[in-house]
């Protein structure tokens, strides 16, 4: 196994611990938001579309970037705009909106 | 010289989304993790451009502009629509990772290693298979496509026949990566399990479903990690993949239900059984001002909202109803089961739209203790969570199934368009106790006239 892999696995099992516990504290109250927030932290693949469409080696792989990109910006700009939007609109009582 | 700092950069990154998802465990500190997290996107993102194999800006630009034109349009869409919006989105990450492993496939083969090669495979197959899954959720959602389940002969056999070829050939590949013919063909496969993986899903198990595809896309995203060797897409990608299966088991006990039923045991056949036995039972029906009579002589009332209340949109009118109550000095709270709506929290965000106060919602747990003084249960939309049946009647189909114990109430009173089942297609018991009033019409009409007569009354 070369060391990049066993280095991979190690990250992506303690990220999805750290995960489980950081998740599990999110308030019923809040899982519309958190899902539009993993949403847009998922756009992340944004890295390899924006590497795909930039390197142009083949006409193939700039224009399956192009989308990849267009797709994660969708995802970025949508997601992180409409939690915040959602989460402006909750107020405890006796408070006005801010 | 730049480019050796882009790992920090990315580190960095990778801290931020930790943190906006630590932040987003409290309303208080939820904004906060917001602008945390587009922090990290932007130096995820800037990082990435200043790598010096990217040799065009050009599409990357263009993209840019594109991806900004369609996303602000999709953030701006009213709250009901926030359970197809999150589909659709869901549809576009996981695209994103399957072009994006379709790209490398392309361009690396025949050098691509077994395990590299095993990674794409499985972001390839995650990508594509999420991508028209959800497409065909939002399609639900949305109701272009019909709600109800549907099931055919030997569905399951096919489905699983089905995933198991395009294992099998994501695991040829792996083993031979040269064998380029056979990737389209494995790409398709994909596609196509991601249609019929929906197909038998009806609308009231969207919130597991939708979950569920929320993890598929992050897990997509961190094999990704593994083709590229990006430990910011790893741990991105995990984070996301935990916290949608976070959610869909959190959504699968509120049903009582397992992965495998919501997944492969559409309620299609119960229902076959249950109609069969088409009640004679009388109701109790009220009108709206009769109802408004009750509710201005209780002191407690606690509000049960549904999937009904959104597709009438009636949220507005219930906070006009919740104020006016309010005012009288008459204490209104809601009761919010998980699986309320068409996803996690959909309930939540709709009332907070119509600036009901967060600490007024309530959760399951919280709020059952809390019926037996309550004057007046009023059940908004809401069938299946509210059915006494799931606590005692074994033959039914949500036995086991945790409600709000609605029927404690001294009075319940239920606004309902007519007397057809829910989702399960069974009779809900609550509709025919004594105490129970029904009153009759569209939600939000029914609300409005209630509001109206309760102002009068004053």
């Amino acid at each position: 196994m070369s060391t990049d892999l066993e280095l991979g696995l190690y990250i992506f099992v303690l990220a999805t611990f750290l995960g489980f516990q950081v998740i599990r504290r999110v308030s019923p109250l809040l899982h519309t938001p958190l899902m539009s927030l993993t949403n847009a932290i998922s756009a992340i693949a944004v890295v390899g579309s924006i590497l795909v469409a930039g390197e142009q080696k083949t006409t193939l792989s700039t224009v399956l970037g192009t989308l990849a990109v267009t797709c994660s910006m969708i995802n970025i700009v949508g997601g992180y705009l409409i939690t915040y939007r959602m989460l402006r609109m909750f107020r405890k009582s006796g408070k006005d909106k801010s | 010289m730049i480019d050796s700092f882009i790992p920090l950069i990315y580190l960095a990154a990778a801290i931020s989304f930790i943190l906006a998802l630590m932040w987003l465990s409290a309303v208080a500190t939820a904004r906060r993790g917001v602008i945390i997290g587009v922090a990290g996107m932007a130096l995820a993102v800037c990082g990435t451009l200043l790598k010096p194999e990217i040799v065009s800006y050009r599409w990357i630009a263009i993209a840019f502009v594109a991806g900004t034109a369609i996303g602000v349009p999709m953030a701006m869409m009213p709250m009901t629509a926030v359970p197809q919006r999150t589909a659709l989105s869901h549809a576009f990450g996981a695209l994103a990772a399957g072009l994006v492993g379709t790209a490398e496939y392309y361009l690396r083969t025949p050098n691509l290693d077994r395990f590299t090669m095993g990674a794409l495979s499985l972001e390839v197959l995650l990508g594509f298979l999420t991508f028209t899954a959800s497409l065909m959720a939002f399609g639900k959602l949305q109701e272009i496509l019909p709600t109800r389940p549907i099931t055919y002969r030997h569905q399951n056999v096919l489905n699983l026949a089905l995933i198991g070829l395009a294992v099998a050939a994501g695991a040829y590949l792996t083993a031979r990566p040269e064998a380029t013919r056979l990737f389209p063909v494995f790409g398709a496969m994909a596609l196509v399990f991601g249609v019929l993986l929906i197909v038998p899903i009806g609308g009231a198990d969207m919130p597991t479903v939708i979950s569920l595809l929320n993890s598929y896309a992050g897990l997509s995203a961190a094999a990704m990690g593994f083709v590229l060797n990006n430990k910011l897409l790893i741990i991105a990608g995990a984070l996301d993949g935990s916290s949608g299966f976070i959610l869909s088991v959190i959504m699968c006990r509120a049903m009582n239900r397992s992965f495998t039923n919501v997944l492969f045991g559409a309620f299609g056949q119960v229902q076959a059984g249950a109609a069969a036995t088409p009640s004679l039972r009388t109701v109790r029906s009220a009108t709206p001002d009769e109802a408004a009579g009750i509710l201005q002589a209780a002191s407690l009332v606690i509000v049960v909202p549904g999937y009904g209340m959104a597709v009438a949109q009636a949220q507005h009118k219930v906070r006009e109803m919740y104020d006016v109550l309010t005012k009288a000095g008459i204490e209104v709270k809601f009761a919010i089961h998980p699986v309320a709506g068409r996803m996690p929290g959909h309930m939540n965000v709709l009332l907070a739209e119509a600036d009901i106060p967060y600490d007024k919602l309530m959760e399951m747990d919280d709020v059952n203790s809390e019926f037996p003084q309550a004057d007046v249960a009023l059940v908004i939309g809401a069938n299946d969570v509210t059915n006494p049946a799931a606590r005692h009647d074994r033959g039914s189909p949500i036995y086991g199934m945790p409600i709000l114990d609605v029927d404690k109430a001294r009075t319940v009173m239920v606004i309902k368009r007519s007397m057809n089942p829910g989702f399960a297609g069974i009779d809900n018991e609550l509709y025919f106790m004594d105490r129970t009033l029904m009153v009759f019409g569209d939600a939000k009409g029914v609300v409005g006239d209630i509001v109206k007569e309760l102002a009068v009354g004053r």
